[in-house]
């Protein structure tokens, strides 16, 4: 969008809406410009490093490959990135932020907008970093430790792995949005699908909806080196609306029609 | 240009602002005056869209600030300086927002300059910050995308006495340039130096507004005797009204000499006469006088 403007010195200057790169720039700039921020994403690393490590040391050495090596590594991120999504999110209120972002950005479905895709972007990096770190981890492994040392690695694997991160940061972002409280949004985002998973193992009508309803259940496939099938899919499809397009919608409504102070 | 048009805000059955209007032309700056929990706070969060009214509303250039494409380079907004991410430093605070609405990263350091915060402190987090540093980060944001409106709530608390004397001139240069300057404070004193026009809000309603000059001139004559009562009485008996000050004086509706022949009729020792000019008396005579006041 584009509008003219008289400025102060009398000149006629464009105006146009900050651009939607411009505002997911700024969005990633503030998840890794402060320690907390930096600290949950070396924490990251430094765990999917600890993971590899140890598998260099356990288990049968014939089965360590690097496809392998990768899903395992991959724990930590699964376990983080959601409370990046949070954060990411409820920094606005923890550290009151949201009064200039917003009085900034008014259409503040923009800001959301920006926010997802920068902790897209995100994702995306800690998956690649989990592929570098295996990669080392495989080298190694067959050079040194007597492992398979495969290579073998699929597209599909590669494509599951990012759509988890993606799905577990959005949960993340989507649990903030709707509580506006990063304890709150991070407590209750790991007590309750877990509570949900447990509660499903005890009482078998629950099993068979959190096989449908249990984004840890439903998002399993996706790391396993097999086509999902259309049930899995759908199952899929189930617990994403609960988990993350239910509460992103609530929340979205929430943020358009609140008092920000 | 401010207008702001009949704002209302009412949480459940607390009316926080009750029909609030005013404007604010080009080349003035507007003090916002009242005492805290006036609705300040909300009418100008409600001017620039973080707060949605209950009824009214407000433009800035003729457009509601939230349909404005890019506000930050038309409106600067410092609306609470502690607001401000901790674990920032001050220049990356100030980046973000020339990151957010398109300016260069040269005109972050002038703005550190122009405010005195360049150099080391430029660098340290602002949870570090006092006060002080944190209203001049603030308004350094304010002005970063060059706007030739700015809207300060109490932009001088916290400041020393340079800082204040600094701020006003900073926004009588604004001002007369042609900018458009809207400030709150709860301190006459504050705005008293600066300020072209006042609006005085009190329990949510505009209890006066106008000229400055004017105003203080319609606020009465504050006066005190050795003997308050026969004072009162004599001014009463005089048809001159009167409000009781908590210090003992006498706010009077009238101009000093009448106040002062009436003493002086009654032989009444006089320990001060002069013009009330404290936000304290003017918000005194406004109650007194129990009508709104409009001066042009």
């Amino acid at each position: 969008m584009e509008a003219t403007m008289q400025s102060q010195a009398g000149t006629t200057v464009r105006v146009t809406s900050p651009a939607l790169w411009r505002l997911t720039a700024t969005e990633l700039r503030k998840m890794v410009d402060t320690r907390a921020g930096i600290a949950l994403l070396v924490a990251i690393e430094l765990l999917v490093a600890a993971l590899v490590v140890v598998q260099l040391f356990t288990g049968r050495a014939d089965a360590r490959t690097f496809t392998g090596i990768f899903t395992t590594a991959l724990i930590p991120v699964s376990i983080l990135l959601p409370v990046l999504g949070v954060l990411s999110v409820t920094s606005e209120w923890s550290q009151r932020t949201a009064l200039t972002t917003f009085a900034l950005v008014p259409r503040r479905w923009r800001v959301l907008l920006a926010k997802g895709l920068g902790a897209a972007v995100l994702a995306l990096l800690a998956v690649a970093a989990c592929l570098a770190t295996a990669a080392i981890g495989n080298a190694v492994g067959a050079a040194f430790m007597h492992g398979n040392g495969s290579w073998h690695f699929t597209g599909r694997t590669l494509g599951g792995a990012v759509l988890a991160q993606l799905l577990y940061v959005f949960v993340g972002i989507a649990f903030g949005l709707l509580l506006q409280s990063s304890p709150l949004a991070i407590v209750i985002y790991f007590v309750i699908p877990n509570a949900w998973s447990v509660l499903g193992n005890l009482v078998s009508w629950l099993r068979s909806w959190a096989a449908w309803l249990d984004l840890n259940t439903t998002t399993g496939p996706l790391l396993q080196d097999n086509t999902l099938s259309g049930q899995s899919w759908a199952k899929l499809a189930a617990s994403v609306g609960l988990w993350i397009l239910l509460p992103l919608g609530l929340g979205l409504v929430r943020l358009l029609r609140e008092e920000i102070k | 240009m401010i207008n702001v048009n009949r704002l209302s805000k009412r949480y459940g059955s607390h009316v926080a602002v009750d029909g609030v209007s005013f404007d604010c032309p080009p080349g003035t700056v507007t003090g916002f005056l009242g005492p805290n929990g006036a609705g300040k706070s909300t009418t100008m969060r409600m001017t620039v869209g973080l707060t949605p009214p209950s009824s009214g509303s407000a433009t800035v250039h003729g457009v509601p600030y939230r349909r404005l494409l890019n506000p930050a380079r038309q409106v600067g907004l410092l609306l609470d300086a502690s607001a401000q991410h901790a674990g920032r430093t001050g220049r990356e605070t100030l980046t973000i927002t020339a990151q957010t609405i398109g300016v260069g990263r040269q005109r972050v350091d002038e703005m550190l300059a122009l405010v005195s915060l360049s150099g080391a402190a430029a660098n340290r987090r602002v949870g570090n910050y006092s006060l002080g540093m944190r209203q001049r980060l603030g308004l350094a944001n304010a002005l970063l995308g060059g706007p030739d409106v700015l809207i300060l709530d109490e932009p001088a608390n916290g400041l020393d006495p340079d800082g204040i004397f600094w701020m006003r001139a900073l926004l009588r240069d604004f001002a007369d340039r042609g900018g458009t300057v809207l400030l709150s404070s709860h301190l006459l004193h504050e705005v008293e130096a600066v300020a072209d026009r006042l609006v005085i809000i009190n329990g949510g309603r505009i209890a006066a507004q106008g000229d400055k000059a004017e105003l203080l001139k319609s606020a009465g004559v504050r006066v005190r005797a050795t003997d308050g009562d026969a004072l009162r009485r004599a001014l009463a008996s005089a048809g001159i009204e009167t409000k009781a000050t908590s210090d003992g004086a006498l706010i009077a509706h009238a101009p000093a000499e009448a106040v002062g022949h009436t003493a002086a009729a009654q032989g009444l020792v006089l320990l001060e006469l002069h013009p009330a000019g404290g936000v304290e008396e003017l918000f005194m005579s406004l109650t007194t006088a129990n009508h709104t006041k409009e001066v042009a």
